[in-house]
């Protein structure tokens, strides 16, 4: 049942074979026995989350219920919950009780889904293998000695480690799609603006976006007809219909269900950089697409060397701005002693926010201030202008565009903690489609054998155009149909043990 | 471009961070490499480029000039901090939020 999918576990739900109580129980045990060593969750409260399973199965009994009624969900702790503690990983909210619900968590309440916890990671959402929470780094299931990703990385290891039925996740530059490749699970990170930001805590909001983090694109769908549509609280959510995500899921009888399908092949994302074993898997996934009727074009995304930079400049430029709303005096950490006003400000700043948030906040203030702007600040969004360009040409040629989702399987933890530049590279595939605001996803594509005998995940990105994630689901669905690395579970039980089966 | 503990020291504070000497070296080293990094940019020829601050073109909706939401004030100031110094009281008073003072009487 743990390995379900959402469609499987909905219609077994509303045949009424298991109640929401029963799902969410289960969730709960797996969550009491292997939490403990993983570190997933980081607020659970068991009683409000099986106040939600009861009014669900009480929606089902009604017949009320629709697809996701009663299915036990895992959400990022970046989205404010009403009375739940909502700490996006730092100190300086380590005791915020939100007092209103983000958009994302009202769409789940509203279609009886039930919240399970707040999940792990990095600290504001800044990092790339959940070693700046506060709370404590998470293990990756797959290797318990390695890293899940970031920064998503607590609702990375609980997709993984089935911990929930699927998981809500935020990707500012790759925060869902790197942990989903070092996890091994698909995760979409949707066009900017398709899914609302109110209520998610800000870290960069011309890049944030929130996406679901599932077993399989199914789910993933399944997940956006709930998190997509117009919201007026976020005055960068787009209006647009309601879409139904699922619409171009069908299983075709032919052999070719993607013919006519043209895939780019970026030679940036296939250079240095790349690890020779992570590429094999990518060139051997776009084989099967060609069994599947796909054809392969060659494409170029000549600025994408630049988009780290182009980041760094602008994500830590709005991460400065949006993290100066943290002062002491109306929510949040404020610092026990001080004698005025700025001592108090600069006490509790210093002391509430972590390392690697303090370095962005520093980045950022430095480009944004006086005499740097256009060097810096200017300079960037103009490149990002370049980077944007690069896939407007490239679309041309292409209905989809398809490479790695990170340059290596997941690393040990301590391993880059010391070197914040080599972490930043985690991010090289990933970062341009925030830049450009286009939709991201990462498909489990195979498992490379560790030094240590474990089975590490790789993942397949696929790029798609704006607003094309029906599309680029339904890519990922058919490749999900001929090929089962995507229900393949680490084995919780033996996380030491020297041969790990990819089976369970 | 080079920067010292000097400049750390200026930023930190204009960002209200405290730092210490000690904090602001060992900032040094990675804020350099960072600023390292960032620098391939200049190489980029990128005059008369529109500079892009979001990826889709929106302009700035409107809304009726309505009262849409509640007072919330009491259920916002109980996750008010605590004063400080020893204190188990929230800085709040009467609905308002308490600062050290800042304008001499």
């Amino acid at each position: 049942m743990i390995n379900s999918s959402l469609k499987q576990l909905g219609e077994m739900l509303q045949a009424k074979k298991i109640s929401s109580v029963e799902l969410t129980q289960t969730f709960l045990s797996r969550i009491t026995e292997y939490n403990p060593s993983i570190n997933a969750y980081i607020a659970l409260d068991a009683s409000k989350t099986f106040t939600q399973a009861k009014a669900a199965d009480v929606l089902i009994a009604n017949n009320q219920a629709s697809p996701l009624t009663g299915i036990p969900f895992a959400q990022k702790d970046i989205f404010c919950a009403k009375g739940w503690k909502t700490t996006c990983g730092s100190k300086m909210l380590a005791n915020f009780i939100a007092p209103y619900d983000a958009h994302v968590i009202t769409q789940f309440d509203n279609v009886g889904a039930v919240n399970l916890g707040k999940t792990n990671m990095d600290e504001f959402a800044m990092g790339s293998s959940n070693e700046t929470s506060y709370f404590g780094g998470v293990k990756n299931p797959w290797d318990f000695d390695r890293v899940p990703g970031g920064s998503s990385g607590g609702s990375a290891a609980a997709v993984a480690a089935r911990l929930c039925a699927a998981a809500t996740g935020t990707d500012t530059g790759g925060s869902i799609r790197q942990p989903a490749s070092l996890c091994g699970f698909t995760g979409l990170k949707p066009t900017y603006g398709v899914v609302s930001r109110y209520g998610m805590i800000a870290f960069a909001s011309s890049l944030d976006q929130a996406g679901p983090m599932a077993k399989s694109a199914e789910d993933c769908a399944l997940m956006m007809n709930v998190m997509a549509g117009f919201d007026e609280r976020d005055s960068t959510s787009l209006m647009r219909d309601k879409e139904d995500y699922t619409r171009y899921l069908i299983k075709s009888s032919e052999s070719t269900p993607l013919a006519g399908l043209k895939i780019g092949l970026p030679k940036e994302f296939f250079a240095e950089g790349l690890d020779a074993n992570v590429a094999k898997i990518v060139e051997t996934a776009i084989a099967e697409y060609k069994k599947l009727g796909a054809e392969v074009v060659d494409i170029s995304l000549p600025n994408t060397g630049l988009s780290i930079p182009v980041y760094y400049v602008l994500a830590p430029a709005e991460a400065s701005s949006n993290l100066s709303r943290y002062d002491g005096v109306r929510y949040g950490h404020r610092t026990e002693s001080y004698t005025d006003l700025m001592d108090m400000y600069c006490k509790s700043r210093a002391e509430g926010f972590g390392a690697e948030v303090k370095r962005r906040i520093l980045i950022g203030t430095y480009v944004l201030s006086a005499g740097y702007y256009d060097a810096y600040y200017l300079k960037a969004q103009q490149i990002r202008r370049l980077i944007a360009q690069d896939f407007t040409e490239a679309f041309k040629k292409c209905d989809v565009i398809m490479g790695p989702a990170a340059p290596s399987t997941a690393f040990k933890a301590g391993e880059k903690v010391e070197d914040p530049v080599a972490m930043y590279l985690q991010d090289i595939y990933t970062i341009s489609t925030n830049l450009a605001g286009l939709p991201g996803m990462s498909v489990p594509a195979g498992f490379l054998d560790s030094t240590g005998g474990k089975k590490l995940p790789v993942g397949l990105q696929i790029i798609g155009n704006y607003f094309d994630e029906a599309r680029m689901l339904n890519v990922a669905h058919q490749y999900q149909l001929v090929t089962d690395w995507h229900i393949r579970m680490p084995n919780l039980d033996m996380p030491n043990s020297v041969k790990q089966e990819g089976l369970n | 471009m080079a920067i010292s503990t000097e400049d750390i020291k200026k930023i930190a504070h204009l960002a209200r961070l405290e730092i210490s000497e000690s904090e602001a070296e060992a900032t040094l080293t990675k804020l350099s490499g960072i600023l390292g990094l960032i620098e391939q940019m200049q190489a980029v020829e990128t005059s008369g480029i529109i500079p892009m601050s979001h990826s889709q073109d929106l302009s700035q909706r409107l809304r009726d000039d309505v009262v849409t939401k509640t007072n919330e004030r009491e259920a916002f100031q109980k996750i008010a901090p605590l004063l400080g110094n020893g204190s188990t009281e929230h800085a709040v008073s009467n609905g308002l939020y308490l600062v050290p003072k800042v304008i001499e009487s």
